[in-house]
This record gives C-alpha cells, structure tokens and sequence, in this order.
C-alpha cells in the first residue's frame, strides 16, 4: 500500500506571541503559503464554473454573454479591471455587482430574491459567490488595473473616499479609524493602511476568500458587510453603488499590484 | 449531486503526488443548527483511487475530518497518459467520481 499522508484543512491555532510586529507578520505569512497550496477556494472556483456556462433562471440562460468589462463573456483579466464603468447601466460596478447584473438581465432573476441571503453559511454558498471565485481566478497572476478614464470612474473613486473617512455610528468609527494609519493592530492581527498603494493591496488580495473558521467562501461584497457591522454602521444595500465606490478606492489605490487569485483566510 | 472535486498529479520520475479536495460538509453529528437540533451525521466513509482501473489506495474516513478536506498520497509505477480516478462515498450513500490523466508536468 502506498504511503497515505492525509491532511484536513485544518485550522491551526496559531499561539503567536508578538515580540515585534514583523516576525508574527512573516509567521502569517509563513502560514498562508502553506494553506494556499490546497486552498477550498478552487472547489467554489469549479462550481461557479459551472453556474457560469450552465443556462439557469426564468429566461434559461448561461452567463457566457455576460459582459464584465471587457466584451461580451471574455473572462479572462476582467476580474482585475473592476470596478469599473459600465454605459448600459451608467454606473460604476464592481465584479460581484456585474455579476448579479448579468444574473439579473441575461437569466431573469430579480435584485431582491439575489440580495436576500446573499452571503454564505454553512449550508448554503449563494450562487454569486461561486459565480466571482471563478471570474476572480481568471485574473491570477495580472496586476490591478481599475479604470479611471471615465468622468463617473473618478467621481466613484472621490465618493469612496468620502465613504471611507466618514465618521459616524455608535463609536464614531470610520473605515479610516482602522485602515486610515500605519501600524495599528487588533490582537496580533495587523491592520494595513488603505490610502497607501502598497498596502491597499492587502484589501482586496485574497478575496473571494475560503475562510477556515467555519469553512465557508465569501466575497468582498461581505467583507465590506462585515466592516459595517463592526463600525455599528446600517447594512449597506448587497451590490450597492455605495460598495462599489468603496471597492474602487481601494482597488485604485492598490493599482499595479499583481493579484494572486481567491485566497484563504484564517 | 456532490459537487465537483479538485485532483492534481504531479509526477517525479514515477511517482505521482496526488493532492485531492473534496467538496463535502463533514458534519460531526454534534453541531446544532440555528434551531437548536442536531445536524445529523454526514461525512465521506471511504475513499479509492484507481489507476486505470486498478485500485492503488483506498482510505477510511472518520467524522473527525474537517470540511472540504484535502487527501494527499503518493501512487508509485504511474506514467505519462494513465486514467487516475477517485471515488468517495459518504455516510448517506452519496458518491462522487472524478478522473485526472496524469501528464507530463501537471
């Protein structure tokens, strides 16, 4: 019998004790290479795959004349020119947004059956989210190009700004308060400076995102969910405009760095 | 139906390094779901691989393997163009297949 090494994804507990911030940094890191290897991401890359070409919804339709930026049902690289303007809605979308877009116009499902539980649980990955692992995995390996040549492009970068310094809230938190200085922290956890390009980066690298704690895929659209919730901010609207301007703050400001395809996260 | 596996080869003279992810809850039988009852037991039982048809490893899985797990062995004497194929098959009788012809440097 050959020899078997059977590993789980297993959920290490990582008992780092800071010393200094970089060797817990290198440590993550350390961690992350090793889990990206095998990463459950690519699982939820197969599936929405399938969703992608398979016809579904009312009009029985695939996605495959789904234009996501550049050209009807071209994939490939579009993920990392998002977001970014798109004439027939005359808006700025990011991918995830286009997504539910296409689902929308092209198969005939309705913004409010998508944006009713539209993030993931144990038991149930919403089809966008599998539908954006794969879109986003097209775009490993190219570097980050959100446009800004279109008048609404720039007007949704300056608006995500404004969102993103806005205080307001139970604790008068902002995205700012977090993301907006170098070097702060939760726990061990290092929070990287969002209006600084080489740090940008880490806020949209690695999502859409396997999370080991429960095991579950998620994409940005909930991270931005979860930021405010933590902020004691009201739910923003799931593929809003407000997060799409959001999103092209930071994907902007982290332009020109290459993106590593969906990720793993603790 | 189960969704779709994940399997890569990689071959070294004539060994392959197998690394395979499956899609699957691997529910322990001890959570409880939002309404308080338990989530019955469901996890992958057993696991082959066969190399064109012939079985080269098979595998028993217990409940304590986390979600979506990844497998990895090694399977010796396999080449360029062989059929690699596993198959699990959980607790409730669902099954999956999924095959890989192994190639030079996947």
């Amino acid at each position: 019998m050959k020899r078997a090494l059977v590993l789980g994804t297993l959920a290490v507990a990582c008992a780092a004790v800071a010393q200094t911030p970089d060797p817990t940094a290198a440590e993550f890191d350390k961690f992350r290479e090793i889990m990206e290897q095998d990463n459950p991401a690519e699982l939820f890359e197969v599936k929405g795959e399938e969703l992608w070409k398979t016809p579904r919804g009312p009009k029985n339709a695939s996605l495959e004349k789904c234009d996501l930026g550049l050209g009807p049902g071209v994939v490939k690289g579009a993920y990392a020119q998002t977001p970014r303007y798109f004439a027939d809605v005359d808006r700025v979308m990011d991918a995830e947004a286009r997504i539910v877009h296409c689902m929308i116009t092209l198969q005939g499902f309705t913004q409010a059956e998508l944006a009713k539980a539209p993030f993931s649980s144990l038991v149930r990955t919403p089809e966008p989210v599998s539908i954006v692992t794969y879109v986003a995995a097209q775009s490993r390996g190219m570097k980050f190009a959100s446009p800004q040549n279109h008048v609404k492009e720039r007007a949704a970068y300056e608006t995500g700004k404004a969102i993103f310094h806005y205080r307001a809230g139970a604790f008068d938190f902002s995205c700012a308060s977090c993301h907006g200085v170098d070097d702060k922290r939760i726990r061990t956890q290092p929070l990287p400076n969002f209006t600084k390009p080489e740090q940008a980066i880490r806020a949209v690298q690695g999502w859409p995102g396997y999370r080991m704690t429960g095991g579950v895929m998620h994409s940005l659209q909930w991270r931005l969910n979860d930021c405010y919730r933590q902020q004691r901010f009201p739910e923003p609207g799931y593929a809003s405009e407000t997060l799409s301007a959001l999103l092209t703050y930071v994907t902007v400001n982290a332009n020109g760095h290459v993106y590593r395809g969906p990720g793993i996260k603790r | 139906m189960a969704d779709p596996m994940k399997i890569r080869a990689t071959l070294q003279g004539d060994v392959a390094d197998v690394r395979v992810l499956m899609a699957h809850p691997m529910e322990t039988g001890q959570r409880k779901d939002a309404a308080g009852k338990l989530v019955p037991l469901h996890f992958i039982q057993t696991i082959t691989a066969q190399l064109n048809g012939k079985t080269v490893f098979t595998a028993d899985v217990s409940q304590a393997v986390s979600r979506n797990p990844v497998f990895a062995f090694k399977v010796k004497g396999a080449k360029v163009g062989d059929k690699l194929s596993i198959t699990w098959q959980d607790n409730t009788g669902d099954k999956r297949t999924d095959e890989l012809v192994i190639r030079a440097g996947s």
